[in-house]
């Protein structure tokens, strides 16, 4: 019993780093429809940030906490500029869009590679974070996996407060249903991508200071998140934050619970046939905006 | 040739009721308009018809029931549509948009070979939709009105035995749109032909029937003069009374 | 027709200098050790063609490839192990490795060369085949698809990492001695292969010209521009598409399998999501919708790769991902749509359009 209540509790902080990596993408693909492959190099944007900072401020509680905000703007930064300078260009061709944001993701690790050097860096973590709470011998929590969770939902709740009762989220929704009528209606559609995007990346660099606490950060690690990241959003469904979150959870205590009883990798490529297959059920993910249109 | 006899359709998007308990007959051979104001149901009826959208309900052409088909079957069951913005292949030819809409039925070693010549169908149908001299532009390329017939050409050597067109004149000019009406009638003496059209004049010059929507209903029917008169469909379209 | 003619005569000639190149040329004019490299970019450029067709023609952006390259490469590369080792003997690695203490179930028919030959190409075409009927069937299209596949060659890729004794995990599959009863360290042996490879190329070539010119290469076009519209003239574009990417998986396949003889090497690293997206870059430089531009794009960028990436390899990532974002977004018809403009330069311009001519149709109907 216990190991199946241990089992899903990493099931669920597994579903929560899915998460915090899948929501600025459920933004920036679920909302707009850009398939940014740069979205994983923002991530590590957002854990170089917290590398950064500790040499500027020593205590690690501090630097993690500081480092949110920052790395949110820097990483949001890095998405306006792409966005400026080449996806605007490019939103009648998803699939090229793509193949361009590749190519950025490999400039950016390279940059990466020659700013910090090939090798994995390692960051402090609060000494807070580094412990448990046992609630029976079998069942421990760690507290840097109950930090990560508690900040996934916190950015959820910010991120679905914002698009419900600010009217920045208001535009963001009516751009996303009907671009046409929401620029004739006196909508900046323009500006209106730029910051939807610049809030999508930056969510990315609030997933990069999470994933510090889980181990050493390198100019791959972007690389190694991107594609579970998609994962998520294609299952979870375009224009709904629900779908994501459900998906993210249900991904992650399947993956944990295949993983006990076989392997890492089996695991992986059960999540792929599971994701395969509830497609068959769902061709466009759990939740769905209906429209009359011919494509 | 065979009718079309629809039956208690219902489309509900998302909770929105789009068709709402519509019963519709059109002969063989008829040409039926379908009018309504925007919202009417009217596109969201061809897309039932045709398999696009879910409903619920019966849609039977001759005697064959299509709801619950998929779109290629109900297609090969010889009903073919239009859309309001005339979709063509843009980077192919316009004889190998015809080439193409003629083909449905071929086999597998003819489709891996090249087209040494062209079919009879579309050769006749390149010259009755005037475009022979352009068989070999890009459809991209064709003026929005040549788009349009490429499309009804299409429609032609697909040799479909029922036409649902939707806005089919929309940007054509006086005489397009005559010629286009008398294609219809020509082409309905084998075929059975709907409709939706929101141009007035045209409605009255070349339709043999019309059916007012409103609202996801059936409002009206009848012959041209017989629904002008009507005073249901003068109050919520015609904008008299 | 006479057009159509003439392009097959120039087709001809084409296939004929092409010939002569990888024959005659190339076998003189370079090293063993270059001709041995020219042999592995023209296993890249095998399957960059099928991309051509699938991603180019059909709009259907596989960033998988690598998996049916893999699953080809592996088979045959398994099939050279068990050669090596003998009739009845485990694979060297696996003796190494200590974990087994018989051969696996699923190695054992690759011993036989009538199951392990046709398994490089069918064995991808058949994943392909289940992949693609699924996901087609259900609509999943356009970025679903690219993810899904990619996410594929994820999969793949870490399945054989994790099982390092039946697969040799990371390493893959190496030192291979003799293909089919030839010792592959002879350099004769070696032209041998190379000589495979490139007739096997312009063999695939000619498939899928075929396939572009025919009837389905047109319906093909179609799909890709306006897939809704091919389904209400009565075809089902799931067939349509799946055409397309099993034959692009089978070509993989082929190039994978070949590629073992001629590299001597298979392993997770040639086949993940990396090697996956970097065969699609070769065809985007040379012109996705082009018969030889992937072709010629995949041999450059290959060649490039080797050139710059040993000294520098810092400049060549910097180098691929400007590739990426220059071609793909300002010169999306590839090095083939600059050939192009260049050849309409030299030519008289057509004719202008005849302007509206539907008056014809009144008279045509009424007579």
């Amino acid at each position: 019993m216990t190991v199946i209540v241990s089992q899903l509790f990493t099931g669920v902080s597994i579903g929560a780093v899915l998460l915090l990596i899948a929501l600025g993408l459920s933004l920036t693909f679920g909302q707009m429809g850009v398939i940014n492959m740069a979205h994983g190099e923002f991530i590590m944007a957002g854990a170089y940030t917290v590398f950064v900072l500790q040499k500027v401020i020593t205590d690690a509680g501090w630097s993690l906490l500081v480092a949110l905000p920052v790395a949110f703007a820097v990483a949001g930064l890095m998405g306006v500029l792409l966005e400026y300078l080449l996806i605007r260009r490019l939103y009648a061709r998803p699939l090229d869009t793509l193949l361009v944001t590749w190519g950025v993701s490999l400039i950016l690790q390279q940059l990466a590679r020659d700013i910090f050097g090939a090798p994995n860096v390692q960051t402090r973590a609060p000494d807070s974070l580094t412990g448990n709470i046992k609630i029976t011998d079998d069942l421990v929590l760690s507290n840097n996996r109950l930090f990560i969770l508690t900040l996934a939902l916190l950015a959820v709740l910010a991120l679905t407060l914002t698009l419900r009762y600010t009217s920045l989220g208001r535009r963001m929704r009516a751009v996303v249903q009907n671009r046409d009528l929401a620029a004739v209606s006196g909508i900046p559609t323009g500006r209106v991508d730029r910051l939807t995007f610049f809030i999508g990346s930056g969510l990315a660099g609030v997933a990069g200071v999470a994933l510090t606490l889980l181990g050493p950060i390198g100019p791959t690690m972007g690389t190694n998140v991107i594609i579970d990241a998609f994962l998520v959003v294609v299952a979870g469904g375009i224009g709904h934050l629900k779908g994501s979150v459900i998906v993210a959870f249900a991904l992650g205590t399947l993956q944990s619970l295949v993983e006990y009883s076989t392997t890492v990798s089996v695991a992986k490529v059960g999540v792929f046939v599971a994701i395969v297959a509830f497609l068959q059920w769902r061709p466009q993910g759990l939740f769905t905006l209906r429209t009359r249109s011919l494509a | 040739m065979s009718g079309l006899v629809v039956r208690d359709l219902r489309v509900v998007f998302d909770g929105f009721v789009a068709v709402d308990g519509v019963d519709l007959e059109v002969a063989p051979g008829d040409i039926r308009f379908l009018i309504g104001p925007n919202g009417a149901g009217k596109t969201t009826l061809v897309d039932a018809v045709t398999g696009l959208a879910r409903a619920t309900g019966s849609v039977r052409f001759g005697d064959d029931e299509l709801l619950g088909r998929p779109v290629h079957r109900i297609a090969r069951m010889g009903v073919g549509r239009t859309f309001q913005t005339a979709t063509v292949f843009e980077e192919l030819t316009v004889l190998q948009n015809l080439d193409i809409a003629a083909g449905a039925g071929r086999g597998v070693l003819t489709m891996l070979r090249r087209r040494r010549s062209v079919p009879a169908a579309v050769s006749s149908a390149l010259e009755t939709i005037g475009l022979a001299d352009l068989r070999d532009r890009p459809a991209g390329a064709l003026a929005h009105g040549q788009k349009q017939w490429l499309e009804i050409g299409m429609l032609l050597v697909q040799d479909v035995k029922l036409l649902l067109l939707d806005e089919p004149v929309a940007g054509m000019s006086h005489d397009e749109r005559d010629a286009t009406g008398e294609l219809l009638r020509v082409v309905s003496a084998d075929r059975t032909v709907v409709v939706i059209e929101h141009d007035m004049d045209f409605m009255r010059s070349f339709a043999n029937t019309v059916t007012v929507l409103h609202a996801g209903k059936v409002l009206s029917e009848g012959t041209v003069a017989q629904v002008q008169a009507d005073p249901a469909v003068q109050q919520v379209y015609l904008g008299v009374g | 027709m006479k057009t159509g003619m003439r392009l097959s005569w120039r087709a001809g000639l084409g296939f004929a200098v092409g010939a002569a190149v990888l024959f005659a040329v190339a076998p003189v004019a370079l090293s063993d050790f270059r001709l041995s490299l020219l042999a592995k970019y023209l296993c890249l450029a095998m399957v960059a063609v099928g991309i051509g067709l699938a991603w180019g023609r059909g709009g259907l952006l596989t960033l998988g490839q690598g998996v049916f390259f893999g699953l080809g490469g592996y088979a045959m590369a398994m099939h050279m192990k068990l050669a090596d080792a003998g009739p009845g003997e485990m694979p060297d690695f696996m003796q190494l490795y200590g974990q087994l203490d018989a051969l696996p179930w699923w190695w054992r028919p690759f011993a036989n060369p009538a199951f392990a030959l046709p398994a490089t190409v069918l064995l991808p075409m058949l994943v392909a085949f289940l992949l693609g009927s699924l996901v087609f069937r259900r609509r999943v299209r356009g970025a679903y698809f690219a993810i899904l596949s990619q996410a594929l060659a994820a999969a793949m890729a870490i399945l054989l990492i994790g099982q390092q004794g039946t697969t040799g995990g990371t390493n893959g599959l190496t030192d291979f001695q003799g293909f089919f009863g030839y010792d592959l360290d002879d350099p004769v042996n070696q032209r041998m292969v190379y000589f495979i490879v490139a007739g096997v190329l312009l063999l695939l070539l000619a498939l899928c010209r075929q396939l572009m010119q025919s009837r389905y290469g047109e319906l093909l076009v179609a799909v890709r521009d306006s897939e809704e519209r091919v389904r209400f003239l009565g075809y089902d574009p799931a067939n349509v598409k799946l055409v397309a990417y099993v034959t692009a998986a089978g070509m993989a396949g082929l190039a994978g399998a070949l590629f073992v003889p001629a590299v001597g090497i298979i392993n997770p690293a040639l086949i993940g999501i990396v090697p996956s997206i970097e065969f699609v870059i070769g065809v985007a430089v040379g012109g996705r919708a082009s018969l030889l531009g992937p072709v010629l794009g995949a041999v450059a960028v290959a060649w490039a790769r080797t050139t710059l990436s040993e000294e520098f390899p810092a400049a060549w990532t910097y180098l691929q991902g400007l590739l990426f974002v220059l071609v793909v977004a300002f010169l999306p018809g590839g090095l083939a749509s600059v050939a192009r403009l260049v050849r309409r330069r030299r030519r008289p311009p057509p004719d202008p359009a005849p302007v509206s001519p539907a008056p014809v149709l009144t008279q045509e109907v009424t007579a």
